[in-house]
């Protein structure tokens, strides 16, 4: 038996009257990289949201490594707005800030890059190791935790080295070109030390070229960090060449699952996304 | 890294040298002469600084947009004279009130260990000043701070001016004194060394140092791995979050370390003043403190040290003419009186706004600007293509 990392239940997230993901369960097992695709407006991003703490849903259950990291259940005025199944099969709340999530080691990246547009890159990538070190406000203003900073220090420097960003450390993020600036929003998700990444959209924006690199990079940050890859993407050969298993969503909803060679011949699919995509693609 | 080393080795030198030249400043300076100006306003420019900074820790270095300062100022300022009233004079501060406070910091300390003593009990009594600010803020963030950007600056304000009611009102007056000013406090004219028949002259020093400690600590917070922090806050909440940075936690010590440092800033205005009134601590002075933090330059700390200077100097000092007169060689009694000073400052204040939008500073530090004229004037560079290597 695979072992499981990312467990989602009967996740439902409900905006006012628009359920945005409608009982979505899957997992994700260790060292899995796992596909989340579907048409715009589906409903990928606000699944990761729920994931990170950023929305709380409204009903479901989130496990990591075993551990009920996120679980709601209809209340308040939702109880009567709930358009949702399985109402009732959850009967506790747990919720965390994003913080929180990120220190039980699940790292993510955002569709529309949020880098620290201000600061250095190598800045970028040392408020990462911000969460771990320890420290408080008090030893680290005056100087009392100087090693552990210079800890931080060198692993952010060897990090950015591992990643080819270490010529650019000095540069202020902003000035990057784009898939660069993509590429170190990843770094500095790994210097948050994570078992699982999650990421949303990595190839938007790149040219064919990086898109075709990203697959290896993928692949290599994979092996080298001993990391389980959660992704949502639009790139269908990314996807298909790369994906372990695929999750379909469509108007929130999960329309098949299963190996690329399963997803890609599965007529529902066709019918909601792959059939459009390839029209676009033509 | 070497590069960093020189520029707080030159940093340091710098202080060191200014300190030293205020204190000779401080002896041949007599207090009667027209130049007795430039001690008073180093004194209220070095004070201004401090709250300037803390103010510019929250706006500029966190993102957070705080209207309070005058509030926490006074409560320094409050906490900071009551505790350092002697004994003997209470009565006749205390007029219409039972005061409800005997202790006096520097009396207490003083008598037991002479001037050391003395100078301690001062020093606890700004600390506390502080800490009663900072407690405060601790108390007020718990609703505050979960407020966006403007709601936040509306309630500080607000807050600010609570403040300001509370401490004037009569059931206090036992302890705050009411309306009426306290006064016969510990002031900065206390600070001089009595040799035989020779005084020597210690209070600009000494608030310049005092100043020089405050920023200084302030700078290594910026500067150390919560300093970064604050930032990646200012720059993306969201995504500060998602790298595991608690938002609350940091903008709560971030509010209630600015609150400290503009506690301390309000014990120092206290002892630069004769008196301390809570109706001194109105939202104008909040105003001309963040004046001074978008003339220097939000995120710059020299930028709002420079502002400070720059607004006390002319407010204060180079302007004064305007409002009496005479002013450099014009002599225009009808024209230069009184408020005229106000507008030319405006006018002046707009003109900065308009053509620095970013401040005098910018984002950037002093030695940024200076490595960038050396880089310009005296080092000569290779031209481009004549690089070592080709
Ligand atoms: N905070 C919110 N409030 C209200 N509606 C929201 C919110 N966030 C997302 N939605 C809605 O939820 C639906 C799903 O959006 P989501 O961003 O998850 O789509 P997506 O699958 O990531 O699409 P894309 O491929 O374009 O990124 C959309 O209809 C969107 O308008
Ligand atoms: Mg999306």
């Amino acid at each position: 038996m695979a072992e499981n990392v990312l467990r989602l239940e009967d996740i439902t997230m409900q905006f006012g009257g628009v359920v945005a993901v409608d009982n979505f369960s899957m997992e994700v097992n260790k060292g899995e990289i796992v596909a989340l695709i579907g048409p715009n407006g589906a409903g990928k991003t606000t699944a990761f949201n729920c994931i990170t703490g950023v929305y709380e849903p409204t009903n479901g259950r989130v496990t990591l490594h075993g551990e009920v990291i996120v679980e709601n259940h209809p209340q308040g005025k939702m109880k009567d707005l709930y358009k949702g199944e399985n109402n009732g099969k959850y009967t506790n709340v747990v919720s965390h800030t994003p913080d929180k999530i990120t220190y039980r080691e699940i790292a993510r990246t955002f569709q529309n890059i949020r880098l620290f547009k201000a600061l250095t890159v190598f800045d970028n990538v040392l408020i990462a190791k911000h969460m771990r070190a320890k420290h408080n406000v008090f030893s680290s203003t005056f100087r009392f935790s100087a090693k552990e900073e210079r800890r931080m220090r060198d692993e952010a420097l060897s990090l950015l080295e591992e990643q080819n960003l270490l010529h650019l450390k000095d540069s202020i993020a902003s000035s990057l070109p784009y898939g660069l600036q993509r590429r170190l929003e990843i770094a500095r998700a790994l210097a948050t030390e994570p078992s699982i990444i999650l990421l949303d959209e990595p190839a938007a924006g790149m040219n064919p070229q990086e898109t075709f690199e990203l697959t290896s990079f993928i692949r290599q940050i994979r092996e080298e960090y001993k990391l389980t890859v959660f992704m949502i993407e639009h790139h269908m050969d990314l996807v298909m060449k790369i994906s372990d298993r695929i999750y379909v969503l469509d108007f929130g909803k999960m329309i098949s699952h299963g190996t690329p060679t399963e997803v890609q011949n599965d007529q529902k699919v066709i019918d909601a996304y792959l059939g459009v995509v390839e029209d676009a693609e033509d | 890294m070497e590069n960093k080393k020189t520029q707080n080795i030159t940093t340091v030198v710098g202080i060191v040298f200014l300190l030293l030249l205020v204190i000779v400043l401080e002896q041949i300076i007599s207090p009667t002469s027209t130049m007795a100006m430039l001690l008073t306003v180093t004194k209220k420019s070095a004070i201004y600084a401090v709250v300037a900074v803390s103010m510019n820790l929250l706006n500029g270095f966190t993102g957070l947009f705080s209207l309070g300062q005058a509030g926490f100022m006074l409560m320094g300022a409050y906490t900071y004279a009551i505790f350092t009233i002697p004994r003997a004079e209470r009565d006749a501060v205390y007029y219409y009130y039972d005061q409800a406070m005997e202790l006096s910091f520097p009396e207490v300390f003083g008598n037991a260990l002479g001037s050391v003593g003395f100078l301690l009990g001062v020093l606890l009594a700004i600390i506390l000043g502080g800490l009663v600010a900072a407690a405060v803020a601790y108390v007020i963030g718990f609703p505050v701070l979960r407020l966006k950007s403007d709601y936040l600056a509306i309630a500080t304000l607000g807050f600010a001016e609570i403040i300001r009611a509370l401490f004037q009102w009569t059931k206090l007056g036992p302890i705050t004194n009411g309306a009426n000013p306290l006064k016969n406090y510990v002031r900065l004219n206390s600070f001089k060394i009595e040799m035989g028949d020779t005084t020597i002259g210690l209070s600009t020093f000494t608030t310049l140092l005092f100043a020089t400690i405050c920023i200084g600590i302030m700078v290594m917070l910026i500067n150390s791995s919560y300093g970064r922090a604050f930032k990646a806050i200012r720059e993306d909440e969201v995504a500060a979050e998602a790298m595991g940075i608690n938002l609350y936690k940091h903008k709560q010590i971030a509010f209630c370390i600015s609150c400290f440092f503009a506690g301390v800033g309000g014990a120092m205005l206290a002892m630069f003043a004769n008196t301390v009134q809570a109706n001194n601590f109105k939202s104008n002075m909040t105003f001309e403190i963040l004046l001074i933090v978008v003339l220097g330059g939000i995120g710059s700390v020299s930028g709002s040290c420079i502002g400070a200077v720059l607004f006390v100097f002319a407010a204060e000092w180079w302007l004064r003419g305007l409002d009496s007169g005479k002013w450099l060689f014009i002599n225009a009694p009808g024209v230069l009186r009184n408020g005229f000073r106000l507008v030319v400052f405006s006018v002046g204040i707009m003109i900065v706004i308009l053509f620095f939008r970013r401040g005098i500073m910018g984002d950037k530090e002093l030695p940024y600007y200076a490595k960038r004229i050396r880089d310009r004037f005296i080092i000569n560079k290779p031209k481009a293509g004549e690089k070592e290597n080709g």
